[in-house]
């Protein structure tokens, strides 16, 4: 757990923006091909399982937890970046 | 060194250290192929348990460990049976899968899971089955038999009652959300997490300190921490049985092997 005096402040400009350099590195795409209102199923070409592997970056790079049940019905990176500020 | 390849895993026993890997594509997904290997593996396990002093599974699947029960062989050995056809054979299937697990758990050998990525329902079963779980930051763990109208069928409940606080249980059991291995390894589920990658080398390394300590003092301590839950495991298979006996069931089963959704695996 992350100490109060480690604690990152972030926009939600600047989560969306860490969550789509995560995706494009994970997923080995260009960063400038990706968009904060993608669909990243259809953009990256990936499943629920892939997703769930997005999932897993993104929990680790925030140090938060989110459980995936909150990902029902999120297909944008701008709304799982918004799930994922309500965390920090 | 002592080796045996099967269709789905393979094992090894090289300075006192057996290892099995799973490699049955797409996920090690646990049907009757990967059963009757882990049986034969069982059998090996019991005649190599004085030439070595632990175990360590673990997948060369870049997926993970392993996806759990291989739910299109289920759903099509289900096809055009009566129901009571239909639970002999599950049951069948189910006390051979509890037979592997119990005496992987209960073997005289320390065992390591090495896991990574998808280690869902029967491959975190099988996981749980050991003494002890590395886990790489990819390993994601989950029981997703709820969404099927289903509860964990082979032992998992009561090994994971066993390893953690009810609360835990409860939430992954009542939600069928997944984890990941920092979550894990924080309630005591895994014993290390390490980076992407080097969940087999570390786990080598940890059994290699194992195997420095007396055979017998080991033994002696494992059976006197790690109770086995024999008659909650056989309780298990009847509630699981009893379930999977409601339409609702088979119609979940047939959605999610005709699914060609993103989405199957996201409650």
């Amino acid at each position: 757990m992350q100490k109060e005096s480690e604690l990152i402040m972030r926009t939600l400009d600047q989560t969306i923006e860490e969550i789509l350099t995560l995706a494009a590195a994970h997923f080995k795409v260009p960063r400038a091909e990706l968009a904060p209102d993608d669909d990243f199923f259809k953009k990256l070409k990936i499943d629920s399982l892939q997703a769930l592997e997005l999932l897993t970056r993104i929990e680790n790079h925030f140090s938060v937890e989110l459980p995936d049940y909150e990902m029902q019905g999120v297909s944008d990176f701008r709304t799982l970046a918004e799930r994922i500020q309500a965390r920090l | 060194m002592s080796t045996s390849t099967g269709k789905s895993a393979s094992w090894t026993l090289t300075d006192g250290v057996i290892e099995l890997e799973l490699h049955r594509a797409p996920c090690n997904e646990i049907g009757s192929v990967m059963l009757e290997d882990l049986e034969g593996f069982v059998a090996f396990l019991e005649g190599a348990r004085e030439d070595a002093d632990a175990v360590i599974m673990h997948s060369s699947l870049s997926a993970g460990f392993s996806a759990g029960a291989d739910l299109r062989e289920l759903y099509s050995g289900m096809q055009g049976l009566t129901r009571e056809e239909r639970e002999a054979g599950v049951r069948k299937f189910l006390e051979r899968i509890h037979a592997v697990l119990n005496a992987l758990d209960a073997s005289p050998l320390t065992t390591i899971a090495a896991v990574h990525g998808v280690t869902f329902g029967g491959g975190w079963e099988l996981a749980l089955a050991s003494d002890l779980i590395v886990a790489d930051r990819t390993a994601r763990f989950c029981f997703p038999e709820l969404r099927l109208g289903l509860i964990p069928g082979f032992g998992g409940i009561p090994r994971l009652k066993r390893d953690l606080g009810n609360a835990v249980v409860r939430d992954l059991l009542l939600t069928g959300r997944s984890i990941n291995a920092t979550r894990a390894h924080t309630v005591g589920l895994v014993s290390q997490v390490v980076a992407e990658g080097q969940a087999l080398a570390v786990a080598r390394t940890t059994a290699a300190q194992i195997r420095k300590f007396d055979r017998e003092t080991r033994l002696t301590a494992k059976k006197f921490l790690k109770p086995i839950p024999y008659a909650e495991l056989r309780q298990e298979i009847e509630l699981f049985c009893q379930l999977l006996a409601r339409p609702a069931v088979e119609e979940s089963l047939r959605k999610f092997v005709e699914s060609t959704e993103t989405m199957p695996y996201l409650p």
